[in-house]
Protein backbone atom coordinates (compact mmCIF):
# COMPACT_ATOMS: atom_id res chain seq x y z
CA UNK A 1 0.00 0.00 0.00
CA UNK A 2 1.67 3.51 -1.06
CA UNK A 3 1.37 5.70 1.79
CA UNK A 4 -0.79 8.71 2.25
CA UNK A 5 1.28 11.95 1.39
CA UNK A 6 0.36 14.76 3.39
CA UNK A 7 1.58 18.53 3.54
CA UNK A 8 2.18 20.19 7.01
CA UNK A 9 2.79 24.03 7.41
CA UNK A 10 5.03 24.92 10.03
CA UNK A 11 6.80 28.44 11.51
CA UNK A 12 10.76 27.98 12.64
CA UNK A 13 10.58 27.47 16.02
CA UNK A 14 11.88 24.84 18.03
CA UNK A 15 7.77 23.46 19.16
CA UNK A 16 7.87 22.87 15.81
CA UNK A 17 10.06 19.79 16.59
CA UNK A 18 7.31 17.10 17.06
CA UNK A 19 6.02 17.54 13.39
CA UNK A 20 9.56 17.61 11.95
CA UNK A 21 10.62 14.27 13.98
CA UNK A 22 7.60 13.02 12.80
CA UNK A 23 8.31 13.54 9.41
CA UNK A 24 12.50 12.81 9.46
CA UNK A 25 12.81 9.48 11.60
CA UNK A 26 10.14 7.51 10.19
CA UNK A 27 7.31 7.94 12.99
CA UNK A 28 4.91 8.72 9.96
CA UNK A 29 6.38 6.31 7.71
CA UNK A 30 4.94 3.59 10.62
CA UNK A 31 1.64 4.85 10.31
CA UNK A 32 1.73 4.72 6.57
CA UNK A 33 1.79 8.23 6.11
CA UNK A 34 4.31 10.21 3.67
CA UNK A 35 4.80 13.48 5.32
CA UNK A 36 5.60 16.81 3.54
CA UNK A 37 7.08 20.02 5.58
CA UNK A 38 6.23 23.52 4.37
CA UNK A 39 7.75 26.51 5.62
CA UNK A 40 5.46 29.38 5.91
CA UNK A 41 6.47 33.12 6.51
CA UNK A 42 3.44 34.27 9.15
CA UNK A 43 0.06 32.70 11.34
CA UNK A 44 -2.28 34.06 8.84
CA UNK A 45 -0.93 31.59 6.30
CA UNK A 46 -0.95 28.61 8.29
CA UNK A 47 -4.76 29.72 9.26
CA UNK A 48 -5.74 30.62 5.68
CA UNK A 49 -3.74 27.50 3.86
CA UNK A 50 -4.95 24.93 6.51
CA UNK A 51 -8.90 26.09 6.29
CA UNK A 52 -8.67 26.68 2.24
CA UNK A 53 -7.17 22.72 1.92
CA UNK A 54 -3.56 23.57 1.10
CA UNK A 55 -2.44 21.69 4.61
CA UNK A 56 -3.78 18.79 5.80
CA UNK A 57 -2.24 20.01 9.40
CA UNK A 58 -0.28 22.90 10.41
CA UNK A 59 1.58 23.84 13.23
CA UNK A 60 -0.69 26.25 15.11
CA UNK A 61 -0.89 28.98 17.82
CA UNK A 62 -3.54 27.25 20.29
CA UNK A 63 -5.35 30.26 20.27
CA UNK A 64 -5.66 30.91 16.72
CA UNK A 65 -7.18 27.10 16.03
CA UNK A 66 -9.73 28.24 19.11
CA UNK A 67 -10.28 31.76 17.13
CA UNK A 68 -10.47 30.11 13.93
CA UNK A 69 -13.20 27.96 14.65
CA UNK A 70 -15.18 31.19 16.70
CA UNK A 71 -14.96 32.87 13.29
CA UNK A 72 -12.75 35.74 15.05
CA UNK A 73 -10.72 38.04 13.23
CA UNK A 74 -10.85 36.11 9.99
CA UNK A 75 -13.24 33.51 8.17
CA UNK A 76 -15.10 31.04 10.69
CA UNK A 77 -13.72 27.55 9.92
CA UNK A 78 -14.22 25.05 12.22
CA UNK A 79 -10.98 23.45 13.22
CA UNK A 80 -9.70 20.69 15.65
CA UNK A 81 -6.36 19.73 17.82
CA UNK A 82 -6.46 16.37 18.08
CA UNK A 83 -3.02 16.29 19.92
CA UNK A 84 -0.72 19.25 21.11
CA UNK A 85 3.06 19.90 20.08
CA UNK A 86 3.55 19.82 24.04
CA UNK A 87 3.69 22.96 26.48
CA UNK A 88 5.98 26.26 27.18
CA UNK A 89 9.15 27.48 25.45
CA UNK A 90 8.51 31.02 25.42
CA UNK A 91 10.95 33.93 26.89
CA UNK A 92 10.53 37.47 27.40
CA UNK A 93 13.85 39.62 26.25
CA UNK A 94 14.42 43.43 26.70
CA UNK A 95 16.94 45.22 24.77
CA UNK A 96 19.82 45.78 27.05
CA UNK A 97 18.77 49.41 27.50
CA UNK A 98 15.34 48.47 28.76
CA UNK A 99 16.26 45.93 31.03
CA UNK A 100 19.14 48.32 32.38
CA UNK A 101 16.25 50.65 33.07
CA UNK A 102 13.85 47.94 34.37
CA UNK A 103 16.76 46.88 37.22
CA UNK A 104 17.35 49.94 38.47
CA UNK A 105 13.83 50.23 39.38
CA UNK A 106 13.84 46.39 41.37
CA UNK A 107 13.57 46.46 44.42
CA UNK A 108 17.26 45.14 46.12
CA UNK A 109 15.71 42.23 47.91
CA UNK A 110 13.23 41.23 44.74
CA UNK A 111 13.68 37.84 42.80
CA UNK A 112 14.23 38.74 39.42
CA UNK A 113 12.05 35.80 38.31
CA UNK A 114 9.83 36.92 40.43
CA UNK A 115 6.81 38.72 37.74
CA UNK A 116 5.11 40.59 40.54
CA UNK A 117 8.10 42.23 41.33
CA UNK A 118 9.58 42.94 37.59
CA UNK A 119 6.20 44.27 36.71
CA UNK A 120 6.21 46.90 39.57
CA UNK A 121 9.57 48.22 38.10
CA UNK A 122 8.20 48.14 35.16
CA UNK A 123 5.39 49.81 35.99
CA UNK A 124 7.40 52.35 37.53
CA UNK A 125 10.01 52.53 34.41
CA UNK A 126 6.93 53.59 32.18
CA UNK A 127 5.63 56.22 34.84
CA UNK A 128 9.05 57.92 35.25
CA UNK A 129 8.55 57.68 31.06
CA UNK A 130 5.57 59.48 31.09
CA UNK A 131 6.75 61.63 33.42
CA UNK A 132 9.78 63.02 31.14
CA UNK A 133 7.17 63.18 28.04
CA UNK A 134 9.11 60.45 26.58
CA UNK A 135 7.92 57.84 24.42
CA UNK A 136 6.25 54.83 26.00
CA UNK A 137 8.11 51.60 25.56
CA UNK A 138 6.58 49.31 22.71
CA UNK A 139 6.77 45.12 22.98
CA UNK A 140 6.83 42.89 20.39
CA UNK A 141 4.95 39.51 20.08
CA UNK A 142 3.79 37.28 17.36
CA UNK A 143 0.23 37.40 16.66
CA UNK A 144 -2.74 39.08 18.11
CA UNK A 145 -4.49 35.21 19.21
CA UNK A 146 -1.26 33.89 20.99
CA UNK A 147 0.15 32.85 23.78
CA UNK A 148 2.87 35.68 23.76
CA UNK A 149 0.20 38.35 23.25
CA UNK A 150 -1.74 37.31 26.80
CA UNK A 151 1.65 36.19 28.65
CA UNK A 152 2.74 39.65 28.15
CA UNK A 153 -0.88 41.18 28.94
CA UNK A 154 -0.81 38.93 31.94
CA UNK A 155 2.27 40.47 33.52
CA UNK A 156 0.97 43.97 32.29
CA UNK A 157 -1.99 43.59 33.62
CA UNK A 158 -0.99 42.59 37.09
CA UNK A 159 1.45 45.33 37.38
CA UNK A 160 -1.74 47.74 37.01
CA UNK A 161 -0.75 48.28 33.52
CA UNK A 162 -3.18 48.93 30.75
CA UNK A 163 -1.47 47.61 27.45
CA UNK A 164 -3.62 49.25 25.19
CA UNK A 165 -3.10 52.62 26.89
CA UNK A 166 0.40 52.36 28.92
CA UNK A 167 2.60 51.07 25.79
CA UNK A 168 2.21 49.49 22.58
CA UNK A 169 2.01 46.13 21.98
CA UNK A 170 3.16 45.54 18.04
CA UNK A 171 2.73 41.97 15.83
CA UNK A 172 6.22 40.34 14.06
CA UNK A 173 6.49 36.67 13.01
CA UNK A 174 9.07 35.22 15.46
CA UNK A 175 11.88 35.11 13.03
CA UNK A 176 11.73 38.69 12.49
CA UNK A 177 10.98 39.61 16.31
CA UNK A 178 15.39 39.51 16.24
CA UNK A 179 15.33 41.89 13.10
CA UNK A 180 12.54 44.20 15.09
CA UNK A 181 14.76 44.37 18.49
CA UNK A 182 18.31 45.40 16.18
CA UNK A 183 16.02 48.06 14.31
CA UNK A 184 14.10 49.84 17.39
CA UNK A 185 10.92 49.01 16.04
CA UNK A 186 10.07 47.46 19.45
CA UNK A 187 12.35 47.73 22.90
CA UNK A 188 11.37 44.03 23.64
CA UNK A 189 9.30 41.49 23.22
CA UNK A 190 7.75 37.60 23.79
CA UNK A 191 8.53 35.30 21.51
CA UNK A 192 8.90 31.16 21.67
CA UNK A 193 12.50 29.75 20.99
CA UNK A 194 14.89 30.13 20.25
CA UNK A 195 14.16 33.59 18.89
CA UNK A 196 14.89 34.94 22.77
CA UNK A 197 18.19 32.85 22.32
CA UNK A 198 19.17 34.09 19.44
CA UNK A 199 18.65 37.95 20.41
CA UNK A 200 20.74 36.71 23.41
CA UNK A 201 23.66 35.02 21.54
CA UNK A 202 23.86 38.66 19.01
CA UNK A 203 24.14 40.71 22.29
CA UNK A 204 20.79 42.71 21.26
CA UNK A 205 18.64 41.40 24.43
CA UNK A 206 18.62 39.92 27.34
CA UNK A 207 16.16 36.99 28.78
CA UNK A 208 14.16 38.76 31.56
CA UNK A 209 11.71 35.82 32.12
CA UNK A 210 11.21 32.05 30.99
CA UNK A 211 7.72 31.74 30.43
CA UNK A 212 7.41 29.36 32.90
CA UNK A 213 7.80 31.99 35.15
CA UNK A 214 4.16 33.32 34.21
CA UNK A 215 2.29 30.35 33.52
CA UNK A 216 4.14 26.87 34.42
CA UNK A 217 2.37 24.76 32.29
CA UNK A 218 1.08 27.23 29.15
CA UNK A 219 -0.72 25.86 25.90
CA UNK A 220 1.67 26.81 22.57
CA UNK A 221 1.10 25.04 19.85
CA UNK A 222 -1.28 22.21 18.46
CA UNK A 223 -1.12 20.31 14.90
CA UNK A 224 -4.58 21.25 13.92
CA UNK A 225 -6.66 19.94 11.50
CA UNK A 226 -9.90 20.62 9.35
CA UNK A 227 -12.59 19.19 11.45
CA UNK A 228 -14.04 18.40 8.10
CA UNK A 229 -11.43 16.44 7.07
CA UNK A 230 -11.69 14.65 10.57
CA UNK A 231 -14.82 13.38 9.67
CA UNK A 232 -14.32 12.23 6.70
CA UNK A 233 -11.53 10.24 7.24
CA UNK A 234 -10.93 9.64 11.35
CA UNK A 235 -8.11 6.92 10.32
CA UNK A 236 -6.01 9.76 8.79
CA UNK A 237 -6.43 11.81 12.01
CA UNK A 238 -5.52 8.79 14.30
CA UNK A 239 -2.34 7.75 12.49
CA UNK A 240 -0.95 11.58 12.79
CA UNK A 241 -1.96 11.07 16.51
CA UNK A 242 0.11 8.28 17.14
CA UNK A 243 2.81 9.15 14.76
CA UNK A 244 3.13 12.85 16.59
CA UNK A 245 2.94 10.70 20.05
CA UNK A 246 6.05 8.45 19.13
CA UNK A 247 8.13 11.96 18.09
CA UNK A 248 7.00 13.38 21.12
CA UNK A 249 8.13 10.39 23.31
CA UNK A 250 11.58 10.20 21.32
CA UNK A 251 12.31 14.24 21.39
CA UNK A 252 11.79 14.12 25.55
CA UNK A 253 14.71 11.47 25.97
CA UNK A 254 17.98 13.63 26.93
CA UNK A 255 19.66 11.66 24.68
CA UNK A 256 17.79 12.54 21.49
CA UNK A 257 18.47 16.38 21.99
CA UNK A 258 21.67 16.90 19.81
CA UNK A 259 19.94 15.21 17.06
CA UNK A 260 16.80 17.19 17.68
CA UNK A 261 19.17 20.56 17.58
CA UNK A 262 20.93 19.41 14.52
CA UNK A 263 17.74 18.82 12.37
CA UNK A 264 15.91 21.82 13.47
CA UNK A 265 19.12 23.87 12.69
CA UNK A 266 19.13 23.23 9.02
CA UNK A 267 18.89 25.91 6.52
CA UNK A 268 15.14 24.89 5.63
CA UNK A 269 14.09 24.55 8.92
CA UNK A 270 14.91 27.45 11.30
CA UNK A 271 17.96 28.32 9.71
CA UNK A 272 19.79 28.56 13.35
CA UNK A 273 23.28 27.50 14.72
CA UNK A 274 22.34 24.09 16.63
CA UNK A 275 23.86 25.23 20.03
CA UNK A 276 21.49 28.14 20.26
CA UNK A 277 18.83 25.05 19.81
CA UNK A 278 20.93 23.16 22.53
CA UNK A 279 20.43 25.67 24.85
CA UNK A 280 16.39 25.77 24.34
CA UNK A 281 16.12 21.87 24.56
CA UNK A 282 18.44 21.36 27.77
CA UNK A 283 16.23 24.84 29.66
CA UNK A 284 19.86 26.08 30.56
CA UNK A 285 19.49 29.49 28.92
CA UNK A 286 22.27 32.26 29.28
CA UNK A 287 20.26 35.72 30.26
CA UNK A 288 22.65 37.61 28.07
CA UNK A 289 26.19 40.12 29.07
CA UNK A 290 27.78 37.31 31.21
CA UNK A 291 24.79 37.88 34.09
CA UNK A 292 24.66 34.13 34.44
CA UNK A 293 21.75 31.37 32.99
CA UNK A 294 17.99 30.59 33.96
CA UNK A 295 17.59 26.92 34.31
CA UNK A 296 14.42 24.97 33.81
CA UNK A 297 13.61 21.74 33.24
CA UNK A 298 10.38 22.63 31.98
CA UNK A 299 10.82 25.46 29.57
CA UNK A 300 10.08 23.36 26.84
CA UNK A 301 8.06 20.39 27.16
CA UNK A 302 7.11 17.83 24.35
CA UNK A 303 5.90 14.93 25.95
CA UNK A 304 2.62 16.71 27.27
CA UNK A 305 0.85 16.37 24.07
CA UNK A 306 -2.87 15.27 25.23
CA UNK A 307 -4.58 18.03 24.78
CA UNK A 308 -6.70 20.04 28.00
CA UNK A 309 -9.71 21.33 26.68
CA UNK A 310 -9.33 23.88 29.98
CA UNK A 311 -7.15 25.37 28.47
CA UNK A 312 -9.36 26.34 25.52
CA UNK A 313 -11.32 27.55 27.95
CA UNK A 314 -8.88 29.70 29.52
CA UNK A 315 -7.39 30.94 25.90
CA UNK A 316 -10.60 32.10 25.24
CA UNK A 317 -11.32 33.95 28.70
CA UNK A 318 -8.45 35.75 27.87
CA UNK A 319 -9.66 36.45 24.54
CA UNK A 320 -12.70 37.58 26.41
CA UNK A 321 -10.80 39.57 28.63
CA UNK A 322 -8.72 41.73 26.05
CA UNK A 323 -11.59 42.74 23.73
CA UNK A 324 -11.21 39.63 21.12
CA UNK A 325 -13.98 37.90 21.78
CA UNK A 326 -17.57 38.23 23.43
CA UNK A 327 -20.24 36.45 24.82
CA UNK A 328 -20.13 33.00 26.12
CA UNK A 329 -18.62 30.64 23.75
CA UNK A 330 -16.25 29.13 26.25
CA UNK A 331 -17.98 25.61 25.48
CA UNK A 332 -17.76 25.83 21.76
CA UNK A 333 -13.92 26.82 22.69
CA UNK A 334 -12.92 23.70 24.77
CA UNK A 335 -14.60 21.37 21.81
CA UNK A 336 -11.60 22.81 19.59
CA UNK A 337 -9.60 20.54 21.76
CA UNK A 338 -10.00 16.78 21.46
CA UNK A 339 -8.35 14.62 24.08
CA UNK A 340 -11.32 12.31 22.98
CA UNK A 341 -9.70 11.58 19.52
CA UNK A 342 -6.28 11.74 20.92
CA UNK A 343 -7.22 8.81 23.49
CA UNK A 344 -9.04 6.43 21.05
CA UNK A 345 -5.93 6.86 19.05
CA UNK A 346 -3.87 5.54 21.20
CA UNK A 347 -6.26 3.42 23.00
CA UNK A 348 -5.67 4.89 26.21
CA UNK A 349 -8.31 5.93 29.03
CA UNK A 350 -8.69 9.45 29.94
CA UNK A 351 -6.37 10.33 32.74
CA UNK A 352 -7.47 11.92 35.95
CA UNK A 353 -6.81 15.51 35.66
CA UNK A 354 -4.29 17.91 37.46
CA UNK A 355 -6.26 20.28 40.09
CA UNK A 356 -4.29 23.22 38.10
CA UNK A 357 -3.79 22.82 34.28
CA UNK A 358 -2.07 26.22 34.15
CA UNK A 359 -0.25 27.00 37.22
CA UNK A 360 -0.06 31.07 36.88
CA UNK A 361 2.80 32.87 38.47
CA UNK A 362 3.96 29.92 40.42
CA UNK A 363 7.18 31.23 40.01
CA UNK A 364 6.29 33.70 42.82
CA UNK A 365 5.32 31.34 45.14
CA UNK A 366 9.04 29.67 45.40
CA UNK B 1 -25.17 57.29 -7.92
CA UNK B 2 -21.73 56.91 -9.19
CA UNK B 3 -19.43 55.23 -6.45
CA UNK B 4 -17.10 57.40 -4.63
CA UNK B 5 -12.95 57.14 -5.38
CA UNK B 6 -11.65 53.68 -3.61
CA UNK B 7 -8.17 53.69 -2.30
CA UNK B 8 -6.23 50.80 -2.38
CA UNK B 9 -3.21 49.93 -0.66
CA UNK B 10 -0.89 47.44 -2.57
CA UNK B 11 1.61 46.53 -0.13
CA UNK B 12 3.94 44.19 -2.49
CA UNK B 13 7.84 44.12 -2.60
CA UNK B 14 8.16 42.89 -6.13
CA UNK B 15 8.33 45.99 -8.59
CA UNK B 16 7.42 43.93 -11.66
CA UNK B 17 4.22 42.35 -9.55
CA UNK B 18 3.28 45.99 -8.27
CA UNK B 19 3.45 47.38 -11.94
CA UNK B 20 1.34 44.36 -13.32
CA UNK B 21 -1.24 44.56 -10.55
CA UNK B 22 -1.49 48.26 -11.26
CA UNK B 23 -1.98 48.07 -13.96
CA UNK B 24 -4.80 46.03 -13.83
CA UNK B 25 -6.47 47.93 -10.92
CA UNK B 26 -6.11 50.93 -13.47
CA UNK B 27 -9.60 49.28 -14.76
CA UNK B 28 -11.25 49.37 -12.16
CA UNK B 29 -13.75 52.78 -12.21
CA UNK B 30 -12.52 55.32 -9.38
CA UNK B 31 -9.65 53.05 -8.12
CA UNK B 32 -6.55 54.92 -6.68
CA UNK B 33 -3.65 52.57 -5.91
CA UNK B 34 -1.30 53.00 -3.46
CA UNK B 35 1.91 50.65 -3.58
CA UNK B 36 3.47 50.58 -0.03
CA UNK B 37 6.98 48.59 -0.76
CA UNK B 38 8.79 48.54 2.24
CA UNK B 39 8.32 46.50 5.73
CA UNK B 40 9.14 49.24 8.41
CA UNK B 41 6.12 51.31 9.89
CA UNK B 42 3.64 49.17 7.88
CA UNK B 43 0.53 50.49 10.06
CA UNK B 44 1.58 53.85 10.39
CA UNK B 45 1.27 54.17 6.83
CA UNK B 46 -1.95 52.13 6.51
CA UNK B 47 -3.52 54.33 9.13
CA UNK B 48 -2.58 57.21 7.39
CA UNK B 49 -3.89 56.22 3.64
CA UNK B 50 -7.32 54.64 5.22
CA UNK B 51 -7.76 52.65 2.32
CA UNK B 52 -10.76 50.48 1.65
CA UNK B 53 -8.98 47.60 0.40
CA UNK B 54 -5.72 46.15 1.28
CA UNK B 55 -3.77 43.71 -1.51
CA UNK B 56 -0.90 41.58 0.32
CA UNK B 57 0.69 38.61 -1.00
CA UNK B 58 1.03 35.51 0.80
CA UNK B 59 4.69 35.62 0.70
CA UNK B 60 4.70 38.77 2.52
CA UNK B 61 5.53 38.09 6.49
CA UNK B 62 3.94 41.48 7.17
CA UNK B 63 0.51 39.60 7.02
CA UNK B 64 0.57 39.05 10.48
CA UNK B 65 1.38 42.84 10.96
CA UNK B 66 -1.95 43.29 9.52
CA UNK B 67 -3.82 41.40 10.99
CA UNK B 68 -3.63 43.56 14.10
CA UNK B 69 -5.35 46.27 12.72
CA UNK B 70 -8.71 44.06 13.17
CA UNK B 71 -7.77 43.73 16.98
CA UNK B 72 -7.33 47.39 17.59
CA UNK B 73 -9.95 49.12 17.57
CA UNK B 74 -9.43 51.93 19.17
CA UNK B 75 -7.30 52.61 16.47
CA UNK B 76 -8.70 51.86 13.36
CA UNK B 77 -11.47 54.42 12.31
CA UNK B 78 -13.11 52.06 10.28
CA UNK B 79 -13.47 48.34 10.62
CA UNK B 80 -11.48 46.35 8.07
CA UNK B 81 -11.81 42.56 7.97
CA UNK B 82 -10.42 40.14 6.08
CA UNK B 83 -13.58 38.89 4.36
CA UNK B 84 -16.77 41.00 3.28
CA UNK B 85 -19.07 37.68 4.04
CA UNK B 86 -18.82 34.59 4.62
CA UNK B 87 -20.49 34.46 1.39
CA UNK B 88 -17.46 36.03 -0.41
CA UNK B 89 -15.81 32.41 0.97
CA UNK B 90 -15.26 31.32 -2.91
CA UNK B 91 -13.49 34.60 -3.83
CA UNK B 92 -11.24 34.21 -1.11
CA UNK B 93 -10.48 30.56 -1.60
CA UNK B 94 -9.58 31.59 -4.81
CA UNK B 95 -7.45 34.59 -4.05
CA UNK B 96 -5.55 32.28 -1.27
CA UNK B 97 -5.21 29.84 -4.46
CA UNK B 98 -3.10 32.33 -6.30
CA UNK B 99 -1.05 33.25 -3.32
CA UNK B 100 -2.69 36.59 -2.15
CA UNK B 101 -4.79 37.96 0.55
CA UNK B 102 -7.11 40.97 0.57
CA UNK B 103 -8.52 42.89 3.58
CA UNK B 104 -11.66 45.19 2.80
CA UNK B 105 -13.06 47.41 4.70
CA UNK B 106 -17.05 46.89 6.00
CA UNK B 107 -19.73 47.71 4.01
CA UNK B 108 -17.81 48.19 0.36
CA UNK B 109 -20.36 47.14 -2.16
CA UNK B 110 -20.03 43.45 -2.73
CA UNK B 111 -19.58 44.08 -6.58
CA UNK B 112 -16.75 46.02 -6.71
CA UNK B 113 -15.17 43.88 -4.29
CA UNK B 114 -15.79 41.49 -6.29
CA UNK B 115 -13.82 42.81 -9.33
CA UNK B 116 -10.55 43.47 -7.58
CA UNK B 117 -10.47 40.42 -6.49
CA UNK B 118 -11.16 38.81 -9.76
CA UNK B 119 -8.71 41.59 -11.44
CA UNK B 120 -6.17 40.74 -8.73
CA UNK B 121 -6.62 37.07 -9.03
CA UNK B 122 -5.82 36.86 -12.54
CA UNK B 123 -2.95 39.54 -12.43
CA UNK B 124 -1.19 37.40 -9.67
CA UNK B 125 -1.60 34.58 -11.67
CA UNK B 126 -0.01 36.11 -14.53
CA UNK B 127 2.90 37.29 -12.96
CA UNK B 128 3.33 33.56 -11.46
CA UNK B 129 3.00 32.05 -14.99
CA UNK B 130 5.68 35.27 -16.10
CA UNK B 131 7.84 34.11 -12.97
CA UNK B 132 7.77 30.24 -14.10
CA UNK B 133 8.29 31.00 -17.95
CA UNK B 134 11.65 33.15 -16.42
CA UNK B 135 12.60 30.33 -14.53
CA UNK B 136 12.31 27.72 -17.38
CA UNK B 137 14.13 30.34 -19.66
CA UNK B 138 16.63 30.33 -17.24
CA UNK B 139 17.32 26.87 -16.08
CA UNK B 140 17.46 26.07 -20.13
CA UNK B 141 19.81 28.37 -20.08
CA UNK B 142 21.92 27.09 -17.47
CA UNK B 143 21.56 23.79 -19.16
CA UNK B 144 22.85 24.69 -22.24
CA UNK B 145 26.08 26.25 -20.77
CA UNK B 146 26.79 22.47 -18.84
CA UNK B 147 26.18 20.95 -22.30
CA UNK B 148 29.10 23.40 -23.64
CA UNK B 149 30.97 22.79 -21.22
CA UNK B 150 30.43 19.40 -21.62
CA UNK B 151 31.43 18.72 -25.16
CA UNK B 152 34.42 21.14 -24.86
CA UNK B 153 35.81 18.67 -22.16
CA UNK B 154 35.20 15.42 -24.47
CA UNK B 155 36.14 17.52 -27.59
CA UNK B 156 39.75 18.15 -25.92
CA UNK B 157 40.71 14.52 -24.14
CA UNK B 158 38.54 12.04 -26.74
CA UNK B 159 40.14 14.71 -30.16
CA UNK B 160 36.76 14.94 -31.47
CA UNK B 161 34.47 17.27 -33.28
CA UNK B 162 31.67 19.25 -31.20
CA UNK B 163 28.96 17.11 -33.31
CA UNK B 164 30.46 14.08 -32.68
CA UNK B 165 31.08 15.49 -28.56
CA UNK B 166 27.13 15.94 -28.39
CA UNK B 167 25.89 12.34 -30.02
CA UNK B 168 28.10 10.81 -27.45
CA UNK B 169 26.32 12.67 -24.59
CA UNK B 170 23.32 11.91 -26.13
CA UNK B 171 23.80 8.36 -26.96
CA UNK B 172 24.47 8.05 -23.12
CA UNK B 173 21.69 10.52 -22.18
CA UNK B 174 19.02 7.59 -23.92
CA UNK B 175 20.64 4.79 -23.19
CA UNK B 176 20.71 5.42 -18.99
CA UNK B 177 17.19 7.25 -19.50
CA UNK B 178 18.67 10.82 -17.92
CA UNK B 179 18.69 14.15 -19.59
CA UNK B 180 21.68 15.11 -21.44
CA UNK B 181 22.39 18.04 -18.88
CA UNK B 182 22.72 15.17 -16.39
CA UNK B 183 25.40 13.88 -18.18
CA UNK B 184 27.01 17.01 -19.29
CA UNK B 185 26.98 17.47 -15.69
CA UNK B 186 28.83 14.21 -14.69
CA UNK B 187 30.96 14.75 -17.65
CA UNK B 188 31.62 18.06 -15.68
CA UNK B 189 32.15 16.50 -12.33
CA UNK B 190 34.29 13.54 -13.23
CA UNK B 191 36.54 15.90 -15.26
CA UNK B 192 37.05 18.07 -11.78
CA UNK B 193 37.82 15.21 -10.03
CA UNK B 194 40.79 13.67 -11.95
CA UNK B 195 42.22 16.97 -12.90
Amino acid sequence: MSADKIKIGFIPLVDAAIPVITADLGFAAQEGLEIELVREVSWSNIRDRLIFGHFEAAHMLAPVAVASSLGLGAIKAPLAAPIALGLNGNAITLSPRLHDELFERLEPSANPADPYATGRAFAHLVRDRRARGDEPPVLGMTFPFSTHNYQLRLWLDQAGLDPDVDLRLAVSPPPFMVDALASGHVEGFCVGAPWNSLAVELGLGRILHLGVDLVRRCPEKVLAMRTGLLLERPELGAALIRACEKAAQWLSEPENREETAERLASSDRLDVPAEIIRRTLDGRLPIGDGRGERQADDYIMFDETRPDPRHARWLFEQMKRWGQANGSAAEAAETVYRPDLYDAALGRTPPSLTDDPLGLFTSARG
Amino acid sequence: MPDRPLKIALVEESPVRAEILEEGLRAVPEAQVVRIAEHANLLARIYALDPDVILIGLENPSRDVLEQMFQVSRIVRRPVGMFVDQTDRASIEAAVDAGVSAYVVDGLRKERVKSILDMTISRFNAFAKLRAELEQAKSQLEERKVVDRAKGILMRSKGIGEEQAYSLLRKVAMNEKKKIAEIAQSVITAAELLR
